[in-house]
């Protein structure tokens, strides 16, 4: 509603102290100026102005004065004691000071003029006393039930917003919500505020009650704008943001480990992204929340913080249930790093939801959160809304680079995968479990669908539950297709066997020709000894062939002597 | 009405104002006509002394404050409304109930 510039630079602000809401005015209300805080009966406005008041003095060094038109100190001390806030002490150590201002028409004449001097005076008094930098008026409209000259009244109340100015306490002033549309007020004090205007509605549907805070007006300052659910709880307000949050978070290269190592293995050897949101969903029974133990499990064991939300199961019945499965986690929630949120959805809206876990985060600062199962809540909320809701749970757990686990509930065969996707969208890695059936038995079988920025396999796992925690094992996957279970062990050994015969006839084959290499062999070598007798043999007869020729040729000379034949004879 | 009952009665104003001259002044006449010594006048000034404000829950200003007898009753402006000031002082209630009757 605001289109002239932003000043959120030179407007100088007074921070309140309730959580969450600082942080979407910007730094909190208009220093030095009235506010308007407006809402129906019930709807936290004195809350709203008390806790502004003893934030002020605990943790800004501001005392301030608390000016109540419909309770008396005493209430205020007895009502704001079970909340949390020590009111009596505060005001011993002069740093709140508390100013019942009682208004008795039966006991009030009016005659002439007058003016309401009379509480500027106390007003002055209190603030000077104590060096006030706050003031709260609660609620002022009580004066119109007071006074019946409406015009003496409305020039004071102008009056006194101008003097609040002037006197440059930071002032919150309520009033109670107008039956009439479109007023703020029952009384119009809207006309006098000018700086900034804060609605406040506590609304029931469906039976659900949800507390609802606005920003109407800001003057010079930029603001959300939108309604922002809130608690009213022990330790004050609790404002959830809704739009706070943007998509300019950091990111982490950090890892953080499933607390399974094989899984770990899966997620390039090194587990989820620190920071990242991870779902896992499945069908009942799939050990959704076994595998969100074992992570919340080693998160603790790593010293680290964890949120565990549950909607389905008590914080006992779980600790029991891990118990079959070697899990211990009474020692991290005595320990206190691990923090249940046991709760049945339909117990209260889903912004109150929100708001408690949000409280609960914001308190606690873990580094990693369990939501389990947020099927649970679409039962109070449609599925629209809750997936707004998780959105916004996602990006401030992002923006606090808390690690969040989902788990979510498959029906089988309905609508619901559809609706998985569209709540899947917003997460980083999507895990689905499944049972596959086969051979008269169901198998658990685990596949990372996606995994944002992360090498993963993209292979299907079977995992068993075992005295130590979910044990992952490779499914079988060849020829004959997936196989799980004893289907696996059995084909597993199928094909054992199958080797091993495959070995012993190798064995023979190579005994064989082993056998025939062996023959080959000595078959050259009798041919060898042949060929050698051979040689022998030729080698003695050219012998015995060139002794018979000398022996010849010598008898002929012989003889050629005995006759005396010529010598030509001879040669 | 003349039962004998000594009226004690606070006024206060915030500093000696025309307004809360005026009052006083009021005060005084109708007390010494219907109060003939019979009454105590004691005038705050809350400018002095603004810690009393918060005893008798004064508010507007002037505020005349009848302490007693009791019960307390409280007459705020500046008194003009003579009538409206003897009901509030319950001084005239009676008498005029029976003038009509």
């Amino acid at each position: 509603m605001e289109n002239r510039p932003h000043h959120t630079e030179t407007l100088p602000k007074s921070a309140t102290g309730i959580r969450g809401f600082d942080e979407f005015t910007f730094g909190g209300l208009p220093k030095g100026r009235p506010t308007l805080v407006t809402g129906g009966a019930g709807s936290g406005k004195t809350m709203f102005g008390m806790e502004f008041l003893v934030r002020g003095a605990t943790q800004f060094g501001e005392p301030g004065v608390f000016f109540s038109f419909e309770e008396s100190e005493k209430d205020l001390i007895s009502n704001f004691k079970s909340l949390g806030f020590g009111l009596e002490k505060l005001q011993q150590e002069q740093k709140i000071g508390l100013d019942y201002v009682h208004i008795d028409r039966t006991e009030i004449e009016e005659t002439g003029e007058y003016n309401l001097e009379g509480l500027f005076v106390r007003l002055g008094y209190a603030i000077d006393s104590i060096g006030a930098k706050r003031v709260v008026l609660d609620t002022l409209e009580a004066l119109f039930s007071g006074f019946t000259n409406e015009m003496i009244l409305r020039s004071e109340i102008r009056r006194l917003f101008r003097w609040i100015k002037d006197r440059g306490v930071t002032a919150v002033v309520t009033g109670e919500r107008g039956s009439r549309e479109g007023s703020l007020t029952r009384h119009g004090l809207e006309e006098y505020v000018s700086d900034c205007v804060i609605v406040l509605d506590h609304r029931i549907e469906e039976q659900v009650s949800t507390r609802r805070l606005r920003v109407a007006k800001y003057r010079g300052s930029s603001h959300g704008s939108n309604e922002y659910p809130f608690l009213l709880e022990e330790g004050g307000i609790f404002v959830l943001p809704i739009t706070s949050v943007g998509l300019d978070y950091e990111v982490s290269e950090d890892r953080i480990s499933t607390g399974i190592p094989r899984l770990d293995t899966m997620y390039d050897g090194k587990g989820y992204f620190r920071g990242s949101s991870v779902l896992i969903s499945g069908t009942a029974g799939t050990a959704k929340t076994t595998m969100a133990a074992q992570f919340a499990n080693s998160t603790c064991n790593n010293g680290e913080r964890c949120l565990y939300c549950a909607f389905e199961e008590s914080s006992n019945q779980i600790v029991r249930n891990m118990r079959s499965i070697g899990l211990d986690l009474a020692p991290h929630r005595e320990s206190g790093l691990l923090r249940f949120v046991s709760v049945r959805p339909t117990t209260y809206g889903l912004e109150t939801h929100l708001s408690t876990m949000f409280r609960h985060i914001s308190e606690f600062e873990p580094s990693v959160v369990v939501l389990d199962p947020i099927t649970n809540l679409i039962s109070i909320g449609g599925f629209d809304q809750v997936k707004s809701a998780l959105m916004r749970m996602v990006d401030l757990l992002k923006s606090k680079l808390i690690t969040s686990l989902f788990t979510s509930l498959l029906e089988c065969g309905d609508a619901s995968e559809r609706r998985q996707v569209g709540v899947s969208s917003l997460m980083d890695t999507w895990m689905l479990l499944k049972f596959v059936e086969s051979g008269g038995e169901t198998n658990r079988t685990l596949n990372v669908i996606k995994s944002r920025g992360m090498a993963h396999s993209n292979q299907l796992r079977e995992f068993v539950l075992t005295g130590k925690g979910i044990d992952i094992i490779d499914v079988y996957t060849g020829p004959a297709g997936v196989m799980t279970g004893t289907a696996r062990a059995s084909q597993e050994a199928r094909e054992k066997a199958e080797s091993l015969r495959e070995e012993q006839e190798m064995e023979r084959k190579k005994r064989e020709f082993e056998h025939n290499l062996a023959a080959t062999e000595a078959c050259i070598a009798e041919m060898r000894a042949k060929m050698d007798s051979d040689r022998q043999e030729m080698e003695r007869f050219i012998a015995e062939h060139e002794s018979r020729k000398t022996a010849t040729f010598q008898n002929r000379e012989q003889m050629a002597n005995l006759r005396k034949a010529d010598k030509d004879i001879r040669e | 009405m003349d039962d004998g009952k000594e009226y004690k009665l606070k006024l206060y104003v915030a500093g000696l104002t025309p307004k809360s001259l005026h009052a006083f002044a009021n005060l005084k006449k109708i007390c010494e006509e219907h109060l003939q010594a019979r009454y105590h006048i004691e005038v705050v000034d809350l400018l002095e002394n603004p810690q009393l404000a918060k005893g008798d829950q004064i508010l507007a200003i002037p505020t005349l404050v009848r302490k007693l007898p009791q019960p307390i009753r409280k007459i705020i402006g500046d008194l003009s409304d003579t009538e409206r000031v003897l009901v509030g002082l319950d001084l005239s209630v009676i008498p005029i109930k029976e003038i009509h009757e």
